[in-house]
């Protein structure tokens, strides 16, 4: 179990972090999520040891580790840089922080010949890391990472640098590489879909503040505050502020918006509401919906997302299939009044849809 | 892979041909020309063929200036990059303070070789030298037109003094390129100090180093002015190199065609060592494997 218990980081060079109390539970897969400079990667480096917090304390396991330096601490670090010992082989790679501890060499060999094969990097171990492709290099800093039998495993974006195909492929193996030891897992990513695929709890960080903790589907379903709905929206939410008037929201340059039935009991005035890119559909000019001329429109396939204009507002639309729409279309956006998020004037969540 | 064969490939390698060639090959082959043939002045050649080479090989004038030359080049080799790469090691790596290393490391370069070689023929001299006339006012025997081993002493602590810096630039530049993140990594594992030189700054050094060795010992083994300024090649020869050899026999006895055979000779050897450094240093187990401690 690690605890950090308010921790405050104050950095020039580095993100901030703020106050921060955390307890993570060991075999547990924990995400930190937030865009860039959110703190993700200081707070890391606190947990590892490799910088002292300004204040606040950490405790892993019952024991005050905050001023103990990193290499009498039981940490394995994974970097989004593949970092390996670039002349020695893949084996001696795999084996470096059991030499430090000076662990005997048949043991060293079953460890790493057990990460390795874990990895499915058993055929490399002779070869050096240069030798190897991005996807392997990084396998090889796992298994070192795993080999070490850590307490403590920080992955800062591992995965970040990696294509498509072998990001996905070491997502669904990352969980259940690690979590076998009793470690306590920490993996910081950018990704909101990461978080809810692999994600055991996730702990959103907004400037250095933690905004949100708790399950990925809790968070996305009912995020407490519009932040951690904006961290847990990809592509990003849709925000307007309103006035709320009966069934009725206006908000500026003449726009309107119907109010689903959980909307309509609260009192009358002003909220902000958030609204999910896949509940924005879009519909031909001038029927019932919002007036707007398409931005840019990206094609993935499978999906369109629709970036549109209206009165200088941006909206983002997300749409199944292929939708041929140029740039200066006019198109209506059509809000579904039923899975909007309300949130007050100070950005607390008054209320989520049902069952979204 | 498949080869696209076109000679239009020919004409935009032709410019740079046409330079080389008027800028090495041809000088080259007139001095291959002189080093097989004789002349007793009056334009008038005669073949030789490849007596000059014979006599200049078999000579103990050119063994002794050969061995000057590889003692000189190896010596400087020894101290300027353990002490580059030393330097390097421990340059800051940030602030203001770079800037200022830096431009203090770089100002040696910017002399030229014959400034240099005069400061220290001055710095040195026993009679109005600030080196010179306070080593001997304290009792040392230093004189480098008399003494060989001053001589040689001078000679190496001012190429020292002049080319160390370009190795610490060499160095630093590698040095700075390695990424944070290898240093953290190395800290989470526990490695040593000696550990994070030997497995991380070295290895992404060794291409840097190969640069930096090769440089300096082109140089250094083709070094003339210098010595011609300090020592002119004394004293009696004792620091006579392969270069001021090599002048001494062109201008100062008119010997061209052997003067033209030790020319190609010399050129051979740079190039033999030269090349004999960079497969030494580039060959994939250059680095052997252990482990990190």
């Amino acid at each position: 179990m690690l605890e950090l218990k308010s921790i405050t980081k104050h950095e020039r060079e580095q993100a901030q972090v703020k106050d921060i109390t955390l307890s993570l539970a060991p075999g547990k897969l924990h995400i930190l999520l937030g865009p860039t400079l959110s703190g993700k990667t200081t707070l890391m480096r606190l947990m590892a040891g490799l910088d002292r917090p300004t204040s606040g304390e950490i405790v892993m396991n019952g024991q005050a580790m905050t001023g103990v330096p990193v290499r009498k601490r039981n940490v394995a670090m994974v970097y989004q840089q593949f970092v390996n010992y670039p002349s020695l082989s893949v084996f001696e790679n795999i084996a470096s922080p059991l030499r430090v501890r000076r662990v005997a060499n048949r043991e060293i060999k079953q460890k790493v010949e057990g990460a390795a094969d874990v990895l499915g990097i058993k055929e490399f171990l002779h070869r050096r890391p240069s030798e190897l492709s991005g996807g392997q290099q990084q396998r090889v800093a796992l298994a070192r990472a795993l080999a070490k039998e850590a307490s403590l495993v920080l992955l800062d974006e591992p995965l970040a640098n990696l294509d498509y195909k072998l990001r996905e492929e070491l997502r669904t193996e990352l969980p259940r590489i690690f979590k076998g030891n009793g470690a306590v897992i920490v993996y910081a990513t950018s990704e909101s879909a990461e978080a809810m695929l692999i994600g055991d709890s996730v702990t959103c960080l907004h400037e250095g503040r933690i905004a949100s903790t708790g399950s990925a589907r809790s968070l996305y379903d009912h995020p407490n505050s519009l932040v951690t709905a904006q961290i847990m929206s990809d592509p990003p939410l849709n925000t307007v502020r309103i006035k709320k008037k009966g069934a009725i929201l206006e908000f500026d340059g003449d726009g309107r918006l119907h109010a689903g039935s959980h909307i309509e009991t609260l009192a009358d005035g002003p909220y902000e509401i958030g609204l999910r890119p896949h509940h924005l559909s879009i519909g031909a000019p001038a029927s019932c919906g919002i007036d707007a001329v398409v931005a840019t429109t990206e094609v993935t396939g499978s999906e369109t997302i629709v970036h549109a204009e209206f009165m200088g507002m941006r909206w983002v639309s997300l749409l199944h299939g292929v939708h041929a729409l140029n740039t200066g279309d006019r198109i209506s956006l059509n809000p579904a009044p039923d899975k909007l998020f309300v949130f007050d004037e100070t950005g607390a969540l008054v209320v989520a849809p049902p069952g979204c | 892979m498949q080869k696209t064969h076109d000679h239009k490939a020919l004409w935009l390698v032709a410019p740079a041909l046409l330079l080389v060639a008027f800028t090495a090959v041809i000088p080259l082959m007139t001095v291959v020309n002189y080093s097989v043939q004789d002349t007793f002045g009056n334009n008038q050649f005669f073949w030789v063929g490849a007596e000059w080479y014979r006599e200049i090989l078999q000579s103990d004038r050119f063994h002794a200036a050969f061995l000057r030359q590889i003692a000189f080049s190896a010596t400087v080799l020894a101290i300027e990059i353990p002490l580059g790469l030393a330097i390097a090691l421990s340059m800051p790596k940030k602030g203001i303070s770079v800037s200022v290393c830096l431009v203090l490391m770089a100002l040696p370069l910017l002399i030229p070789w014959n400034v240099v070689g005069t400061i220290w023929q001055i710095f040195a001299r026993v009679d109005i030298g600030l080196l010179g006339y306070t080593l001997n006012g304290l009792g040392v025997d230093y004189n480098y037109t008399q003494n060989v081993g001053a001589a040689w002493a001078t000679l190496i602590i001012m190429d020292v003094w002049h080319w160390t810096s370009l190795v610490v630039l060499l160095c630093y530049a590698g040095l700075v390129a390695i990424p944070p993140v290898y240093y953290q990594a190395a800290r989470i594992d526990g490695a040593s100090r000696w550990a994070v030189f030997r497995y991380i700054e070295l290895p992404k050094m060794s291409r840097v180093l190969l640069i930096a060795v090769l440089l300096r010992f082109m140089d250094s083994f083709m070094i003339y002015t210098e010595p011609f300024v300090v020592t002119g090649g004394g004293p009696g020869n004792a620091t006579t190199f392969l270069s001021v050899d090599l002048v001494k026999m062109a201008i100062g006895q008119f010997d061209l065609g052997p003067a033209a055979a030790l020319s190609v000779i010399y050129f051979l050897i740079v190039i033999l060592v030269s090349w004999a450094f960079y497969t030494i240093m580039t060959r994939e187990d250059f680095e052997p494997s252990g482990g990190v401690r």
